[in-house]
């Protein structure tokens, strides 16, 4: 007899197994299948999540996934002028993907939820061109499960969307191409602060990163974008600027990473009938630092409250469904939305420019920023220098 | 035309899945395959994050 699941979520990533959690507590019958043979591994991923983020999600920062506490970040402009940005609290913490991941799914299984890894999706099943179940493959062939929803949690290459007609695909200039070291015996300026590094030279339309793991380990990675990159791949910058570090050049590379960061802001349309699109899937990252981890699990969680509530009715139309995409909006996504326009400004900046801001920014303003705060001010400090005004309309048009 | 992938020097972020527009890619059993779709349009290349992805003449 074929298996019937109420739900199918594609993707052990932490909003796929967030998803299937909630969905399986709110008494939903729930299979969670992820590709890859080991959740959580390899990471693409900074690993950095504020404190911020784990109130969001309703998470205690405590378990074996916790790596280091960090209390704010130095930004460093191009010249090399070094700007301190204290969070009020303490700010946040650096995990381990591979440990987290497999926690959250790990807790997905106590809810209820079926998690099978090493299992991937291969096409939905359609009856009269409504979505009836999905073709999952393993070692032993492929099957077909009944389901009356699918949740696509299949992260930047979301093919599930897609089959279902959605433009999840990325634009290549919505997109940040990462590379990342995870270090050891590196020094670090303070191993509880972030290190940003901006600059048209290092690090072409994004930043390179330096996340503290513990006292000598770190993740250092990258992102660059092709439009502004001058021929050169993002591991090849980075290469570049860690070897011409002085504390980061002596250490030791003891993983290679990279990634697809979404920067374009989230999409719209998260919902078709029978389907739900949640996480990098749905470009749900923050277009200025490239976060994902939290925003990822809080669309899990609104999806799957209305996932289940949705197939107790028997009604899992995009209508319906839709209760997910407007309380996530209401919640995160016009807000990361906001994100985009500050992102086409600073993108453009030259060196000089971003010299110039870091004098006239301090710490709190950055932070401010970053959470699509205070613009305001930072159109007054634009129009302080001609060059800069050009900015300024894009930065409050609607 | 075609791509042809790296194997070597590919670290598996499936950037190339997300940005190619026809879905001429796709992650099987831990790699990379390259199917007959592709416009040549070179977004895979382009995204390519360690420069493992060339254009096959």
């Amino acid at each position: 007899m074929m298996e019937s699941y109420d739900i199918v979520i594609v993707g052990a990533g932490p909003g796929g197994s967030a998803c299937a959690k909630s969905a399986a507590e709110n008494g939903a019958r729930v299979l969670l299948v992820e590709k890859r043979k080991e959740i959580g591994a390899p990471k693409r991923c900074g690993e950095g999540l504020s404190l911020a983020a784990f109130k969001r999600i309703d998470l205690k920062p405590e378990g074996e996934w916790l790596k280091q506490s960090i209390k704010g970040a130095f930004v460093y402009s191009p010249s090399g002028k070094r700007v301190a940005a204290y969070y009020p609290n303490e700010a946040g913490y650096v995990i381990e993907r591979k440990i987290f991941d497999k926690w959250l799914a790990e807790q997905a299984s106590y809810a209820g939820a079926k998690v099978l890894a090493g299992t991937r999706a291969t096409s939905l099943v359609k009856e009269g061109g409504k979505i009836t179940g999905i073709k999952i493959k393993d070692n032993e062939g492929e099957t077909e499960v009944e389901a009356k929803l699918i949740v696509a949690a299949d992260g930047v290459e979301s093919l599930v969307a897609r089959w279902a007609g959605l433009k999840t695909t990325h634009a290549l200039a919505d997109t940040c191409s990462g590379a990342q070291f995870e270090m050891s015996n590196v020094d670090l300026e303070d191993p509880h602060m972030l290190e940003m590094y901006m600059g048209n030279e290092i690090a072409p339309g994004g930043y390179i990163w330096v996340f503290p793991k513990g006292d000598k380990v770190a993740n250092v990675g990258i992102g660059t974008r092709h439009k502004f990159a001058k021929g050169k791949t993002a591991y090849q910058y980075l290469k570049e600027f860690v070897d011409s570090h002085p504390n980061l050049s002596k250490g030791s590379i003891l993983e290679v990473n990279t990634g697809c960061i979404p920067v374009g802001g989230p999409m719209s349309g998260i919902v078709a009938d029978n389907l739900m699109v949640i996480g990098d899937a749905a470009h749900q990252v923050n277009a200025i630092h490239g976060g994902g981890i939290g925003e990822a699990i809080r669309a899990g969680q609104i999806a799957g409250e209305v996932a289940s509530k949705c197939v107790k009715s028997g009604d899992c139309s995009a209508a319906v469904l839709k209760e997910y995409e407007t309380k996530w909006y209401e919640e995160r996504g016009n807000r990361l939305a906001k994100l985009v326009k500050l992102r086409a400004v600073v993108e453009e900046l030259k060196d000089k420019e971003l010299d110039y801001l870091a004098d006239q920014l301090s710490g709190e303003d950055i932070i401010g920023l970053a959470g699509a705060k205070g613009y305001a001010k930072f159109a007054k400090i634009l129009a302080k220098k001609p060059s800069l005004l050009r900015f300024i309309p894009r930065l409050v048009k609607k | 035309m075609t791509v042809i992938i790296n194997h070597e020097k590919c670290a598996k972020c499936t950037g190339c899945v997300a940005v190619c527009p026809v879905q001429n890619l796709e992650y099987v059993g831990d790699r990379i395959e390259v199917s007959d779709k592709c416009t040549d349009c070179g977004a895979c290349i382009k995204f390519c994050p360690v420069g493992a992805i060339s254009k096959k003449e």
